[in-house]
């Protein structure tokens, strides 16, 4: 009886220290799991904040799929009524940014809610245009944004989302100029 | 007393080699225009050029260095398509401004064919650059 006790307490022993080496098994993927977070990915490459950021707000590239981004690359030179021409070895690197951190390249949730409401065969050019997008912004009344002299039109993100650079386009972190805050 | 003097004229001496340092852009810049023929670079056919408006189709028919950058270059800009505020092109409200070649040279190519529908000449950009960078020459 005695001896009965000691192995199963044995077993007892090694099999609560054998969990975290189980867990620890490379198996499982714990990036996948940690790195599934709500927004979308935060780019701080200087290059990519200083060559897009200077113009406009730097977008986050989960925002739209690499198809697009590769078709907005492509010409730089008539970018949205400017010029935007790159040198090719930063164009290189900002390419490569954009493709492997876009929407349908992301393991983030929102990225994924803007990927798979493209359709296939469409390519936008603006997140605005976008079904996801769309969707979440059609409640807001255009007095809001279009009408409002602070906000000017609905490509400036981070009028409202006050965390939008840096991924975050949480309802908390909403705060609509001379309107304050938004909930759905 | 010695010391202190020789102190103080070390000090004095600083922000003199501050803006010489801005200016080595601006003049390799210069020797640049100059080997392809610039030997005159003229601050007031670039304040000119500066101010001139040119036509163009699209969204925004008449332009100008003055569409984003105001014909002031003291003061702060405003990019005519985003608004995102863009700062004063004078070095001495802004000393950033010239003193990184590549961007000089970034932007000029964009800003060009944007504003004037083609490349500048060599020509326009150096009377350009004098004419930006005209208040810091003053001082060397």
């Amino acid at each position: 009886m005695k001896s009965t006790l000691a192995i199963g307490s044995v077993i007892f022993t090694i099999s609560i220290l054998s969990i975290p080496v189980v867990w620890s098994d490379s198996d499982f993927d714990w990036d996948k799991y940690k790195r599934k977070s709500s927004g979308v990915a935060a780019v701080s490459n200087p290059v990519y904040q200083e060559e897009c950021g200077s113009c406009h707000m730097a977008y986050p590239p989960g925002l739209l799929p690499s198809r697009s981004w590769e078709k907005i690359m492509d010409h730089l030179d008539k970018h949205f009524d400017d010029n935007a021409e790159l040198d090719p070895q930063t164009h290189q690197t900002i390419s490569q940014l954009l493709t492997k951190n876009s929407a349908d390249k992301s393991n983030y949730r929102r990225s994924q809610k803007f990927s798979r409401s493209i359709s296939q065969n469409d390519i936008p050019l603006r997140i605005t245009e976008t079904p996801y997008f769309i969707r979440e912004h059609n409640e807001i009344p255009k007095r809001m944004v279009s009408g409002n002299p602070k906000v000017q039109s609905f490509s400036q993100c981070n009028s409202c989302h006050l965390k939008a650079e840096k991924g975050s386009f949480n309802e908390h972190n909403i705060n609509i100029p001379g309107y304050g805050r938004w909930d759905d | 007393m010695k010391k202190l003097i020789l102190f103080l004229l070390a000090i004095s001496v600083i922000p003199l080699s501050h803006v010489h340092a801005e200016n080595r852009v601006v003049q390799n810049l210069f020797e640049q225009y100059a080997s392809q023929g610039v030997t005159q670079p003229s601050a007031e056919r670039g304040e000119k050029l500066w101010q001139q408006r040119f036509s163009a189709t699209g969204k925004f028919s008449e332009r100008s260095c003055t569409s984003c950058h105001t014909s002031n270059i003291n003061k702060s800009g405003k990019h005519i398509r985003t608004n995102k505020v863009i700062k004063p092109m004078s070095p001495t409200e802004n000393p950033k401004r010239l003193t990184n070649m590549k961007k000089v040279n970034k932007w000029f190519k964009r800003n060009c064919k944007w504003t004037f529908g083609r490349e500048c000449s060599a020509q326009e950009k150096a009377d350009i650059l004098a004419y930006l960078s005209k208040s810091v020459m003053k001082q060397k």
